[in-house]
């Protein structure tokens, strides 16, 4: 606690004046929901990643199938089971694309030299000769489009549900949700399995099935929603405005809550990936000869142990998909849960 | 409390009324009798079939005796395996299933708590980042997926545990790990969470002013708070080893419910295909149930009164 | 009298994303033995962030004592180990929080609570614990403690709470007790209770309370001492007296004019301009330059020394330097200077 001597300059001491609007300007630039939701996305490197990955992806889903001159579903018998084997990787011996397999005994042979094939079937062929790269792609396709469809209807059919239950509460809101209680006590595998047996395996009955329970989780958290808004002053200023019923929903609650009801999908396509993938498993995928994800790896299971690539690949490719989603859903939660904002 | 459970067990027998009867129905819609893979049978023999099992009498009727069976625990017989009661069928299979179900809840709890404690102590560092890796990696990538690669790289390549088969304890661990890492990524995620909240909640800091140890904190104080919520996750985590279970038991060749459910689908064997279906409707709701009511006698502080949210 | 806990030039940051924020900048102040220093400020400005650094209870991660000392007892407690520093918590110094509904463990029984640094510390028995559990219960005025020391924390009010989490830091005796805003989630009734609890409990125990506080009310009702704190500098320090009959520091006069009086005779109350300094680029020169209506060019060029008033106050505004003009300060601050001359006169 010392006290300074008198070595200041007196015209220090004069009145100052600071612009008080200075201090009070906003540093930030106001951006838009969408804006302010990328930025924050950005910041999350590993979504970022698994979204590009994604949208690589999807467009090899439609442009794979045609990179290869072998299509998905013609059946070369005579070139049946082939290893992997790429131009310019082949000599590359610690990758596995070289067209080697491994005997019984432990030893290493060059299926293409063995059998005199003088084909490059990048990801190898299945024990009916079709090219697996066709097929993967394809598969990729089939089941990027089935948990697509999937995860769409059951927003559709989710938002309008818990919108209606939650906005006309009362009796109706009751019985809607003693309805959904009564579907979420029933495990959806049950009904899944059951829907298939029915309808007999395809994609549509894929999809229906996985719409029968998906919807739920959507309606009651488009419920809660709809419940919180319904009595903000913004909703009743509207009706006080004599916005329509219709309006007041759609465009006034809905638009509100896009973060969460996007988060909830985008749960909803690794878990519709997972079940077509688990159908397949259990005798009740896609028929042949069209392929999904699931019926690859069950078809490679098969002859896992003389020809491990015809299970690996399809494997490496659903482990990736369902990664690539869960982190990019985890990254929108983040981004877009308005209890994260600061 | 008593009103609650009540309330409760009257839902559990609407929900198990309703599986019974769709899965009854909806078997019926099926098109074709279950008698069609057996090709060798002539049209006489299979109509004495169909007669024998009832399968000419009206719709109604059959309803109506497989709902009084099914109360009285009889589930009819099974096609493919000679008439041998359903009953019988699953319960001679329970065994395996459980045994299995029980060694991945066990494990898949026990490890993903620690991962998750571990992780929550030591923040942002390795441990920390090897939990979110679990974590993200067991949540997205499906248990079968895991079970071939580990068939195929621990059992066939490097021939350190059996391919397949249920013959002794070595024979159960490829299945259990597989079907455990769901568990276990689901337990460490949630556990890091909430781990991370009592950490940083007043009462740890007045804990921490008391003197108290930081391993008198973890433990006395942080432990049991956190661990509080994981009872709400058991439930969907049993939900998941019994769909899991149907893959894994199938791929490892164990002799399960699971594994005896995809042959009879595979064959259109329905009495064993609707009472596995009654069976795990049974089961879930009886989870459900347990779990909500342990949440309750555990937390001093929740008092259920009507249902949850 | 006896010092009991100094703190010299204490600097800490805190690492954040966005950088490194400067929370405490130089605070140096001198605790007494029995007396009851309260720190006042508003929130940010680094008022308990001292106060848990005394208890070495910041986040370990991204907190750090960039300098500076605090001495209890002739030992550093920003150099002692973890181990030492559990020796002192709760046995020497303890601490009261804001908010009671969070502040004890929900699963456990306040028994346990309120025994855990008994047994910790003076290595009592169980048995020993819950008798002086219940005594501390009753001491802090909870009724018919026998059966409420078995309860668990939702069964007791938000008062109620705040009485168990005063009878844990009192368990040890300790000789410091901090109280980090402990009335202010309290109702108004209930927060009078408290304060008379603390008073009548420091006569009884003789321990020296650390009070901090953003409510000059509470304040004038417990305090000895008075630290005001602006932007992690101590900016005013004084006896209670002399803060608020004789306060010298323009912060202080917004402070004081913003407080309801009896004697307020305009229907609205002042409020202090603009917002707090960022501390993650705090301001050359005077921190609280930009909200001080009677600024000069220093102000924004050189922060201010202290400045002696008293033997026993001091503050840090360059208005005291014999070259500065002289200022009127506002109304209410000139009433209450009146009212005392004899405290400005330094007598």
């Amino acid at each position: 606690m010392t006290t300074k001597e008198n070595t200041i300059s007196k015209d220090m001491f004069v009145p100052a004046h600071v612009d008080p609007a200075k201090s009070e300007k906003i540093a930030k630039k106001s951006l838009n929901f969408w804006q302010d939701s990328w930025l924050r996305v950005r910041k999350n490197k590993g979504a970022v990643i698994c979204l590009v990955i994604l949208v690589v992806l999807i467009i090899m889903a439609f442009v794979g199938p045609l990179l290869t001159p072998y299509s998905y579903d013609t059946q070369t018998t005579k070139y049946n089971n082939l290893p992997p084997r790429i131009q310019g990787l082949e000599d590359v011996h610690w990758l596995p694309f070289d067209g080697t397999l491994t005997r019984k005994d432990g030893t290493e042979y060059n299926a293409y030299e063995v059998r005199k094939v003088d084909a490059y079937y990048w990801f190898g062929t299945d024990n009916l000769g079709r090219d697996i790269f066709a097929r993967l792609w394809k598969g990729t396709q089939v089941s990027l489009f089935i948990a697509f469809m999937a995860a769409l209807v059951d927003m559709l059919i989710g938002v309008t549900y818990g919108a209606v239950s939650g906005y006309l509460g009362g009796r109706v809101d009751s019985i809607m949700q003693r309805i959904i209680e009564v579907i979420v006590g029933i495990p959806n595998l049950i009904i899944v399995v059951l829907m298939i047996l029915v309808l007999k395996p395809g994609i549509i009955p894929i999809i229906v099935a996985l719409t029968i329970t998906g919807w739920t989780s959507m309606a009651r958290v488009v419920r809660g929603q709809v419940l919180k808004f319904k009595n903000q002053e913004f909703v009743l200023a509207a009706k006080t405005l004599g916005a329509s019923d219709l309006s007041i929903i759609f465009k006034h609650m809905i638009p509100n809550m896009f973060g969460i009801i996007i988060i909830n999908t985008m749960f909803s396509i690794p878990n519709a990936i997972f079940f077509e993938a688990f159908l397949s498993f259990i005798g009740l995928g896609l028929q042949e000869p069209h392929a999904s994800l699931g019926t690859l790896v069950n078809d490679g299971f098969k002859s896992m142990i003389a020809f491990p690539y015809q299970m690996i690949i399809p494997s490496i490719m659903i482990a990736l998909i369902m990664v690539c989603f869960n982190l990019v859903a985890d990254g929108l939660r983040d981004a877009l849960d308005p209890k994260m904002r600061d | 409390m008593a009103k609650y459970i009540m309330k409760r067990i009257v839902y559990m027998i609407i929900t198990l009324f309703i599986v019974a009867s769709l899965t009854f129905f909806l078997m019926k819609l099926i098109p074709g009798s279950p008698f069609n893979n057996f090709e060798k049978l002539s049209e006489v023999q299979q109509n004495i079939l169909l007669d024998k099992y009832g399968l000419k009498d009206p719709v109604p009727v059959q309803y109506f005796h497989y709902m009084v069976n099914m109360v009285k625990g009889d589930l009819g017989v099974s096609f493919q395996f000679d008439n041998t009661p359903v009953t019988e069928l699953l319960v001679n299979r329970v065994g395996p299933s459980a045994q299995l179900g029980l060694q991945a809840m066990v494990v898949g709890a026990i490890i993903g708590i620690i991962l998750g404690v571990l992780a929550a102590l030591k923040q942002n560092t390795w441990i920390d980042y090897l939990c979110t890796f679990i974590a993200v990696v067991g949540k997205s990538i499906p248990s079968f997926i895991f079970a071939g690669l580990m068939q195929y790289y621990i059992a066939v390549k490097l021939g350190w545990l059996p391919v397949m088969l249920w013959r002794g304890p070595e024979y159960t661990i490829l299945p259990t790990i597989a079907l455990a890492m769901f568990p276990i990524s689901i337990a460490a995620r949630f556990m890091r969470t909430e781990m991370v909240e009592v950490l940083g909640s007043d009462y740890i800091t007045l804990a921490k002013a008391k003197g108290a140890s930081s391993f008198q904190i973890s433990v006395k104080h942080a432990l049991r708070n956190a661990l509080i919520p994981v009872v709400t996750v058991l439930g969907p985590l049993a939900v998941s080893l019994m769909t899991g279970s149907l893959v894994i038991e199938q791929i490892f060749g164990v002799p399960g419910i699971g594994e005896q459910f995809v042959k009879s689908i595979n064959v259109n064997d329905y009495p064993v295909i609707m009472g596995t279906n009654i069976l795990f409707a049974v089961l879930f709701v009886i989870v459900t149930l347990i779990v909500d009511l342990l949440y309750g006698i555990i937390d001093p502080r929740i008092r259920i009164s009507g249902g949850k949210s | 009298m006896e010092k009991i806990l100094q703190v010299k030039d204490l600097n800490i940051s805190f690492h954040t994303f966005s950088g490194e924020v400067k929370a405490i900048r130089g605070v140096n102040f001198d605790l007494m033995k029995g007396e009851t220093l309260a720190i006042v400020g508003e929130s940010g400005s680094g008022k308990s962030v001292t106060t848990k650094a005394i208890m070495r209870l910041l986040p370990e991660h991204n907190s750090e004592i960039k300098s500076g000392e605090i001495l209890f007892e002739g030992k550093d407690l920003a150099k002692l180990t973890d181990k030492q520093m559990q020796k002192i918590r709760g046995h020497d110094i303890s601490m009261i929080f804001q908010d009671p509904m969070t502040s004890l463990n929900p699963t456990m029984k306040i028994s346990n609570q309120i025994m855990e640094p008994l047994i910790k510390h003076q290595n009592m028995s169980k048995h020993a614990a819950k008798a002086r559990a219940i005594d501390l219960l009753k001491l802090v005025g909870i009724p018919k403690p026998e059966i409420r020391v078995n309860q668990y924390p939702h069964q007791f009010s938000g008062g109620m709470r705040q009485r168990v989490v005063i009878a844990i830091a009192l368990a040890c005796n300790p000789k410091i007790l901090i109280a980090d805003e402990p009335t202010t989630a309290l109702d108004v009734t209930i927060q009078a209770q408290i304060l008379e609890l603390m008073k009548d409990l420091q006569k009884k125990i003789d321990t020296s309370i650390i009070f901090i506080t953003h409510d000059l009310g509470v304040v004038a009702n417990v305090a000895d001492r008075v630290a005001v704190m602006y932007g992690g500098k101590i900016v005013e320090i004084g006896t209670a007296d002399e803060i608020f009959y004789n306060p010298q520091h323009p912060y202080t006069w917004g402070l004081i004019s913003s407080m309801p009086d009896l004697e307020t005779e305009s229907e609205e109350l002042y409020s202090i301009p603009g917002t707090p300094p960022d501390l993650l680029d705090p301001p050359k020169g005077d921190a609280f330059a930009p909200r001080n209506p009677y600024v000069m060019k220093i102000d924004l060029e050189q922060e201010p020394p202290f400045f002696k008033v008293s033997d026993t106050h001091y503050a840090a505004t360059w208005l005291l330097h014999p070259n500065a003009p002289k200022v009127e300060p506002p109304e209410v601050v000139k009433r209450r200077q009146s009212q005392f001359p004899s405290i400005r006169e330094g007598k």
